[in-house]
C-alpha cells in the first residue's frame, strides 16, 4: 500500500485559494482526488513495468496527485511536471514535492499550452483531474459571473469546456506508450468522450475505476494508443 | 524548480507567436545548486527529448559551459555527468525567461515559472 502523501504542511488560507476560487468544495475535491489515488495504485504493476521517463499532471492542485505518483516511482528516475493556473496552486504543488521528497517542476500556465510544442508525442503518464463543479451550484454560478481567473477554470456547467480543451491535446502529448488518466463524471457522456477519442485521435478508452460520492458517479477513464496494455 | 530539463520543454505560447519561439532567453537569473543522484542511463534516454542547441545557450546563460557546442555521437560517462548536472542540478530560482521571438516576458519567481498570458495574448 503506498501511502496517501503528506500534506500536512498546506493551510487552510491555501485550501481556500486552491480549490474555492475554481468554484470547488475542498471536499468533493477530495473525492476525486482520492478515486485517481486509488486508481494510480492499482496500475502500479504496470506503470512500473515500463517505467516513464515524462509525467505531466495538468491542474496539479495541491500537488497531492504527483506527489503519490512519484512515490509509486520511488528510485526510479523520471521528469515530473505539473501545471495549474492558479500561481497559488504551483506554490502548494512545488512544497508537496519538497515535503514528500518528490522532484516535481511546477509550471504555472493554461493546461500544457507552453509545453505542446517541445512534448509532442512524449508524454508517458499524463494526468488530469479537471476542476468539475456540480451543475447547478451556486458556487459555479459565481465564478462565470466573476468573469476572473475562476471562471475560466469553471468552464461549462458540468466544468466539461476545460475536458474539451484538454481531449484535443491528449494525442498530441502522448508518447507511443504513453497513457493518460482523466477523471470524468457521468455528465460528461462518458461513452461520447470515448468514441470521440476514438474516432478523432484514434485513442483506446478504458474505464478503470468509478464510484459514486454523493451524487455525483466518477470515473477514471484512460486513454493510450493500443489497447493491450 | 525552473531546471535546465523544464527550460528546455517549454516555449512562448502567445497567440500567433509560431516561429522562432524556441528557447527562451533567461534574465536575471539566481540559481542554486541541488544535488541529484546520477543515473546515466536516466539521462542518456533523456538526450532523445533534447534540443542539444538550447541546452547548450541556456547553460551559458546561467553560468555553465562545460558542455560542447556540437550534440557528441558518443557519450562517455564524464559528458553524461556534465549533462546530468546541467539538466537536473541547476535550479532556477528567480529571474525570467525571454521569447527570442515576439519578446514576451515570463517571470520566474519562488523556482516557478509564470507563463499565464493576458487576454489578448491567448491563442
Amino acid at each position: 500500500m503506498i501511502p496517501t502523501p503528506d500534506l500536512s504542511h498546506l493551510t487552510k488560507y491555501d485550501y481556500e485559494h486552491v480549490y474555492e476560487p475554481a468554484g470547488m468544495s475542498y471536499y468533493l475535491a477530495l473525492q476525486y482526488t482520492f478515486l485517481l489515488l486509488d486508481a494510480l495504485e492499482e496500475e502500479a504493476d504496470e506503470i512500473k513495468k515500463d517505467p516513464p521517463l515524462i509525467c505531466l499532471e495538468i491542474g496539479s492542485g495541491s500537488g497531492c496527485v504527483s506527489a503519490f505518483l512519484g512515490a509509486i516511482l520511488r528510485q526510479l528516475p523520471v521528469v515530473q511536471i505539473a501545471t495549474d493556473i492558479n500561481p497559488r496552486a504551483s506554490l502548494c504543488t512545488l512544497k508537496t514535492g519538497t515535503r514528500n521528497k518528490i522532484s516535481i517542476d511546477p509550471i504555472t500556465c493554461p493546461l500544457a499550452q507552453p509545453l505542446l510544442n517541445r512534448l509532442r508525442h512524449s508524454v508517458d503518464i499524463l494526468l488530469f483531474n479537471p476542476p468539475y463543479v456540480p451543475t447547478g451550484s451556486e458556487e459555479a454560478f459565481d465564478a462565470q459571473t466573476r468573469g476572473d481567473i475562476s471562471g475560466a477554470w469553471a468552464g461549462g456547467a458540468s466544468g466539461m469546456e476545460t475536458t474539451c480543451c484538454f481531449l484535443k491535446d491528449v494525442e498530441t502529448l502522448l508518447s507511443d506508450r504513453g497513457k493518460c488518466y482523466l477523471v470524468a463524471l457521468n455528465q460528461n457522456d462518458i461513452n461520447g468522450i470515448c468514441t470521440m477519442m476514438l474516432d478523432e485521435f484514434n485513442l483506446q478508452s478504458k474505464i478503470i475505476m468509478q464510484r459514486r460520492a454523493g451524487r455525483e458517479h466518477l470515473f477514471i477513464i484512460r486513454f493510450s494508443r493500443t489497447s493491450n496494455m | 524548480m525552473v531546471r535546465l530539463i523544464t527550460h528546455n520543454l517549454l516555449a512562448c505560447h502567445v497567440k500567433g507567436c509560431t516561429t522562432n519561439n524556441f528557447p527562451l532567453t533567461f534574465q536575471d537569473v539566481q540559481i542554486e545548486l541541488q544535488e541529484a543522484e546520477f543515473n546515466p542511463e536516466f539521462v542518456r534516454n533523456l538526450l532523445s527529448r533534447l534540443d542539444w542547441a538550447a541546452l547548450v545557450d541556456a547553460a551559458k546563460q546561467v553560468g555553465d559551459t562545460s558542455l560542447p557546442p556540437e550534440e557528441p555521437e558518443m557519450m562517455d560517462d564524464d559528458l553524461l555527468k556534465k549533462l546530468h548536472h546541467v539538466l537536473l542540478e541547476i535550479h532556477v530560482i528567480e529571474g525570467a525567461m525571454t521569447c527570442p521571438n515576439c519578446k514576451h516576458v515570463y517571470p520566474i519567481s519562488n523556482g516557478i515559472p509564470n507563463m499565464l498570458l493576458a487576454e489578448h495574448e491567448i491563442g
